[in-house]
């Protein structure tokens, strides 16, 4: 049995970068925000650079509680998306240069989450990370983390309900 | 007694809020109301126009916080404990949405909150929040605040 050869370093690189920009491309908030996302293989930790915009508490001052739940949701939501859709994208079956936000599966719906704020966000950068608990045919579960300055230091940590959206954008 | 006026400039200076647009629309006793425009800045899915549930949850999260500094516990300052988000249906696209919070419990150091968010459709909510709030600085609390 011959094996395939492998695919040039760039080529596998360019598709799977393409695939996380466009994934990302297409949350407006998440842009407003500034979220950007870092990509190890597959593993992926998200990035909320520090701006004065996002500030909830100007005395202390702390990041706003609705935006480290935004973060957070916005992790996990690309998170499960990136998941669902790297089989496909490792088959070959996304062509690097039409991806783009019409060629990409519907993005998960949230049906719950829940944040446990375990201290004050400081006014610096935030990074989170997403494990996906469960991932059914309609339903998963996605754990997120976020921290600052020590990765065992989380200031938040969150669990939501997302309904995995259906495959029908035809290929 | 509760002091609104401090509470509203309180809400009035969180920066986040701002810039989401948020306005303060009614606050007493416990309880808030908080609307925010549409803003396709603020959108989760451009192919629906849908608002972000990360912006729906900024919104909550401001309105819980300002029904517990509006409540009898005559909290300074506040911070969310833990916040869960049910997320009953899209908000329509272009339509303001307003949250009502009510703080319905206060000890001396953690007040309960619950609220609901509706587009302009007073019917189903698009989504409702239940959270725990810190209580800082409050009338039965260890250290009272400095006299203001």
């Amino acid at each position: 049995m011959s094996r395939r050869k492998p695919e040039p370093v760039q080529v596998v690189k360019q598709r799977r970068d393409a695939a996380l920009n466009a994934l990302i491309g297409g949350i407006p908030y998440a842009q407003y925000l500034g979220v950007r996302f870092e990509r190890r293989g597959d593993e992926l930790t998200a990035l909320l650079p520090f701006n004065e915009s996002l500030i909830g508490n100007p005395f202390l001052p702390a990041l706003h509680g609705g935006v480290t739940s935004a973060f957070l949701e916005i992790t996990a939501i690309i998170e499960l998306s990136w998941a669902l859709l790297w089989d496909e994208m490792e088959e070959g079956k996304l062509d690097p240069v039409a991806v783009d936000r019409e060629h990409l599966p519907r993005l998960p719906k949230t049906i719950d989450f829940t944040v446990d704020y375990l201290r004050s966000g400081l006014p610096r950068d935030a990074y989170a990370r997403a494990r996906i608990n469960r991932s059914g045919r309609r339903y998963a579960s996605v754990h997120v983390e976020a921290w600052q300055d020590n990765r065992a230091r989380l200031f938040a940590q969150a669990t939501g309900h997302f309904l995995v959206p259906t495959r029908n954008n035809g290929g | 007694m509760t002091d609104p006026s401090t509470a509203q400039r309180f809400i009035e200076a969180i920066p986040h809020s701002q810039a989401l647009g948020m306005v303060l629309e009614d606050l007493g006793e416990g309880r808030a109301v908080i609307s925010m425009p549409w803003d396709e800045r603020f959108v989760g899915d451009p192919a629906t126009g849908v608002i972000s549930g990360g912006a729906v949850s900024a919104l909550l999260d401001t309105c819980c916080g300002a029904a517990v500094l509006s409540h009898a516990a005559a909290a300074k300052g506040t911070a969310t404990l833990d916040l869960r988000i049910d997320y009953m249906r899209a908000a329509k696209p272009g339509q303001r949405i307003t949250a009502r919070a009510e703080c319905y419990h206060a000890t001396r150091t953690v007040a309960f909150v619950r609220a609901t968010a509706h587009d302009e459709d007073e019917g189903l909510p698009v989504a409702t929040a239940a959270g725990a709030f810190t209580i800082e600085g409050g009338r039965n609390g260890g250290q009272r605040g400095a006299g203001k």
